[in-house]
């Protein structure tokens, strides 16, 4: 018999609150976190995504020894912290893995202009990962994947199936990225950013805003928790394109969404698409998406209020898109107003309840 | 399900090993003059090799040692190969390159072709472009070399069903240091019962990366 498999209890970590119900009912509130910041030596205002390091500090004083962690790490360990408390897991269980999504770790150490006492190892994705396991004194070695803008469902389809595979019964997934100056003049160097608040799929998008924020859920073997979810299936494909620009047709979004789909006869009440508002990605999603057959369900992208959170952004939006299911409530996609994308798909423009069999495009 | 290894090359201390036996390139100790002489012996033939990064190289000059002479490609088609890689240090080499180019305000040059190699799972991309192998991809990152990881890993994904077989192993590139295992999995079939296999198991993997 094939096992099913659910998530359960969640955090989210951002500017906009520092649990999943702040988060959602911020994005209620239509509340967006991405706000005109000037970091370190760029000498342009840019929208980020960043959280307040006051806030950081007062929360992480709940932590033992707070001031032997980096910012992300403490980060993590309070994400973590409130789904086992939710939860009633513990790391110690042997039947409970830790799986760690992040592109750039503790990126933040590099910089030699901040000034700080941790060792060079903790640059070392893994180091830092046991780190965070050894606060909860997990028994399992934490799993990291760091796969660019995927590790977040990455590490989700990877514990779905380690969980099928009966070799764990509980994986907490945590994404961790920040914003840093590495990431933000990088992208910059691309022309990727925006000043303005990112408008995914708009016809005035203007590129991608940077965000950083924590979030973990659990994903079980056993239904634990009252908003508790089947996860039925995930794939992901390579489009074998180019290293920093997908396939103008969606290729490779399109065989992952055909893999999802194959074999499962379920009706798809919306997408909580990548959106990233630069001119490529969203083109080639929209296409995909059409490819697809997708053409009548309801897309956000939820970048316009967080902006890109990188490691964390697939656990992040998967965490919304749960509460949002379990309201029946499909959400505003942030900074849309006018398509500008030639597939044929349907932006949500307001928060609205889903009616399945009614829905109407706008 | 009885997964094999068909193929495989190890990069130890610059020197390289195609299925067990050396290849005779030059001893080099600098990198780039190792990935050059590499890049020639075996003939490789792909301009775009001169501008990734040393990861990327260390990970095409192995996977294309280990592809060469197998009819691997040839017996999966390309949407059905997975890749799956781990390593120590993911993209720090090039992550601290990088970062030196932002440190001080009067030499401030961020190169978008050095940053767009600032994720391990690049070498990843540049293999599957290389040979339009579109299955899916995962990498991760460990203490050390994980042969408990990498078996599990590759049974998981060949147990999907889009999934025949798929290019695995290890790939670390740190301080000047190059250290890799790749090899390719496959599961046990008629196709390949005339050819020299080896089980895909922890044992295995220890014994090939030493």
């Amino acid at each position: 018999m094939t096992l099913e498999v659910f998530t359960s209890y969640h955090n989210i970590i951002s500017p906009l609150g520092f649990t999943t119900k702040e988060n959602y009912s911020a994005i209620l509130n239509n509340k967006l976190g991405v706000k005109p910041h000037r970091l370190g030596k760029l000498n342009e205002e840019f929208c980020l995504s960043v959280i307040d390091e006051q806030k950081i500090n007062s929360a992480s004083e709940k932590i033992k020894g707070a001031s032997l962690f980096t910012k992300l790490e403490k980060l993590s360990i309070l994400s973590i912290c409130d789904v086992l408390d939710q939860s009633g897991i513990s790391l110690r269980d042997p039947k409970t893995l830790l799986i760690y999504s992040t592109t750039k770790g503790n990126i933040d150490l590099l910089d030699s202009s901040v000034k700080h006492s941790f060792p060079n190892e903790r640059t070392y994705l893994s180091v830092m990962a046991n780190m965070i396991g050894k606060y909860f004194n997990a028994v399992n070695k934490p799993l990291v994947l760091s796969n660019a803008c995927i590790s977040g469902l990455l590490a989700i389809i990877t514990a779905q199936r380690l969980i099928k595979a009966r070799q764990y019964e509980n994986i907490l997934v945590c994404g961790g990225d920040l914003v840093t100056e590495f990431t933000t003049s990088g992208f910059k160097s691309f022309n990727a950013l925006s000043q303005e608040p990112c408008k995914p799929f708009d016809a005035k998008r203007t590129g991608i805003n940077l965000g950083e924020a924590v979030s973990t859920i659990l994903i079980t073997k056993n239904k634990l928790a009252p908003t508790s979810m089947q996860i039925v299936s995930g794939a992901s494909a390579n489009d074998a394109n180019h290293i920093s620009g997908p396939s103008r047709t969606g290729d490779g979004l399109f065989k992952a969404v055909s893999q999802t789909l194959e074999g499962n006869k379920i009706k798809i009440d919306t997408i909580s698409a990548h959106g990233t508002a630069t001119p490529y990605n969203d083109e080639m999603e929209s296409i995909a998406f059409e490819r697809a057959g997708l053409i009548n369900v309801p897309v956000n992208s939820l970048k316009g209020y967080y902006g890109h959170t990188l490691g964390t952004a697939g656990v992040l939006e998967t965490i919304i898109s749960i509460e949002a299911a379990s309201n029946n409530q499909l959400i505003r996609s942030a900074g849309f107003s006018e398509k500008g994308v030639t597939g044929n798909i349907q932006i949500i423009k307001e928060h609205q309840p889903i009616i399945p069999e009614t829905y109407k495009p706008f | 399900m009885e997964l094999n290894i068909t193929s495989y090359c190890t990069i130890k201390n610059k020197i390289i090993f195609v299925n067990g036996k050396e290849l005779s390139v030059p001893k080099q100790d600098v990198a780039s003059y190792f990935f050059a002489d590499a890049y020639k012996h075996l003939e490789i033939n792909y301009p775009k090799f001169h501008k990734m990064d040393n990861l990327s190289k260390l990970g095409i000059i192995a996977t294309e040692a280990a592809l060469k002479g197998s009819d691997f490609l040839q017996r999966n088609s390309p949407e059905s190969v997975a890749i799956i890689l781990s390593n120590k240090a993911s993209s720090l080499d090039t992550d601290r390159n990088y970062q030196n180019s932002i440190n001080s305000k009067d030499n401030y040059l961020p190169s978008p072709a050095t940053f767009v190699y600032t994720l391990p799972n690049i070498v990843i991309g540049e293999i599957a472009i290389k040979h339009k192998i579109t299955g899916e991809n995962a990498f991760f990152v460990s203490d050390g070399f994980d042969p408990q990881l990498l078996v599990n890993q590759a049974q998981i994904s060949l147990n999907q069903p889009g999934t025949k077989a798929a290019i695995c192993g290890w790939v670390d590139y740190d301080n000047g240091m190059a250290d890799a295992l790749i090899y390719l999995v496959e599961k046990a079939s008629d196709s390949i019962k005339n050819i020299n296999f080896n089980p895909l198991n922890e044992t295995i993997l220890t014994q090939f990366y030493k």
